[in-house]
């Protein structure tokens, strides 16, 4: 979707502000956020693709105001009534008043704890040769998907090349719909800055996406 | 929902979520979702044990072993792994290394994806709207908000994280560190080095005298 969440060449955030000596985490509940969205993640009840869009839905000025975590606790929030897995009464009693529903991979134990602290793996068998290789000049494609993609928008139509292959890969815009894995040969493509923001731009500056196969055409 | 509003304090959002989150942990727990002291061990791995020295460790090896480092640049995810002790690296890391032609800079424009086996969890600034928008469009102008100016003809290659490739900055070796281990290479090597946002720290000169 269009939404606020690809920031990609947008002016007017400011500067960069980084912070000296900075917490791992600001304050107690922010870690209770990232370890509940990584355990519920855990438990087959999403995939990372339909938490990446939930906080994408989230409303533009909400999105724009909120914290980083305090982004990951509204879509944690909204995934869970989503899905019925707590009740809006719930919420607003702030204790279960329901019984538990089922979870795909179990509830989330200290037995599950080591086996998320590696990343899994999003290689899938291809089901077709890849269709470009290093040093093709690829056109990203024109496309707006209201659901959820990882193109961003400064790369649509605009040229780069086939810098690298990464195997085969679970296809996000499926994944993140509940249409399966739909593995796609994912490429990182490199454009030219001027190919991107205009002759003024500075050219010595390339900048690539990891791009999937349906996001390109040959140019 | 109630938001900011103008009068509104920093301390009084942290207010509302610590009760909103303490609710809902509350609820996940009553229906036995999860358990509380899985989410304790969580914390406690990314508080404590999963941080910046991971990847430091293998800038540093990288550093004092060509052949490492050959193989580091080839499969990165591989390579990693093979040391067993750094870090359990899960698959499509992805090392670039920096030369004195090329800096490579590393981004998520459209959320926050990091090296977290290798960096920890990323900091605010990499998470926030000023670094997403602008490295893709204007990076030599955010390393100056990082007090870094390179050389005007250095080519900067900007990687944005699109996919679940992740990508970790090889810096190049500080001069003046010939025969230097590889433990005392790694306290040269800083967060924002392997992201590209920073250069390696520059080696005291040993007092007079020593060794």
């Amino acid at each position: 979707m269009d939404g606020v969440h690809d920031m990609g060449g947008m002016d007017g955030f400011g500067k960069v502000e980084p912070e000296p000596n900075e917490p791992v985490f600001h304050a107690d509940w922010e870690g209770r956020v990232m370890a509940m969205n990584r355990a519920m993640g855990a438990t087959g009840a999403w995939n990372i693709d339909m938490s990446r869009f939930s906080r994408e839905v989230l409303p533009p000025a909400v999105y724009l105001a909120s914290s980083y975590y305090r982004k990951w606790f509204l879509g944690l929030e909204q995934m869970l009534l989503e899905r019925g897995l707590i009740g809006a009464d719930e919420v607003a009693a702030g204790r279960a008043l329901h019984p538990a529903k089922p979870l795909k991979r179990g509830n989330f134990t200290v037995a599950d704890v080591e086996r998320i602290m590696t990343r899994g793996s999003f290689s899938r068998p291809p089901q077709e040769p890849a269709r470009y290789k290093p040093g093709d000049r690829v056109r990203a494609k024109n496309i707006h998907p209201a659901t959820h993609t990882r193109l961003p928008r400064y790369v649509r139509g605009h040229v780069g090349t086939v810098d690298r292959l990464h195997g085969c890969h679970v296809f996000p815009d499926a994944a993140a719909t509940g249409r399966g894995d739909n593995p796609q040969w994912l490429y990182t493509v490199r454009f030219d800055s001027r190919e991107l923001w205009g002759p003024e731009a500075d050219p010595t500056v390339t900048v690539s996406v990891d791009a999937f196969e349906p996001y390109l055409d040959f140019a | 929902m109630s938001d900011h509003s103008h009068d509104d304090h920093h301390g009084s959002e942290l207010g509302e979520m610590q009760l909103r989150v303490r609710a809902l942990e509350t609820i996940l727990t009553e229906k036995g979702y999860v358990d509380p002291k899985a989410l304790d061990l969580i914390i406690e791995a990314y508080e404590t044990k999963i941080g910046p020295h991971n990847g430091a460790r293998v800038v540093a090896k990288a550093w004092a072993d060509p052949e490492f480092k050959r193989r580091l640049l080839e499969d990165g995810s591989k390579t990693i792994a093979s040391l067993g002790h750094v870090s359990r690296v899960g698959d499509h890391l992805v090392a670039v290394e920096n030369t004195p032609q090329v800096h490579n800079m590393v981004v998520c424009t459209l959320c926050s994806c990091y090296p977290w086996e290798m960096l920890g969890l990323p900091p605010v600034w990499y998470k926030a709207a000023p670094y997403r928008s602008r490295a893709v469009k204007d990076p030599r102008g955010v390393l100056a908000d990082f007090g870094v100016t390179l050389p005007k003809e250095t080519e900067i290659r900007v990687w944005d994280s699109t996919a679940e490739t992740r990508f970790i900055v090889l810096p190049m070796r500080p001069a003046g560190t010939d025969g230097w281990g590889e433990e005392r290479l790694a306290e040269l090597v800083t967060r924002d080095s392997m992201i590209g946002t920073g250069l390696p720290k520059v080696p005291q000169k040993p007092p007079q005298g020593a060794a």
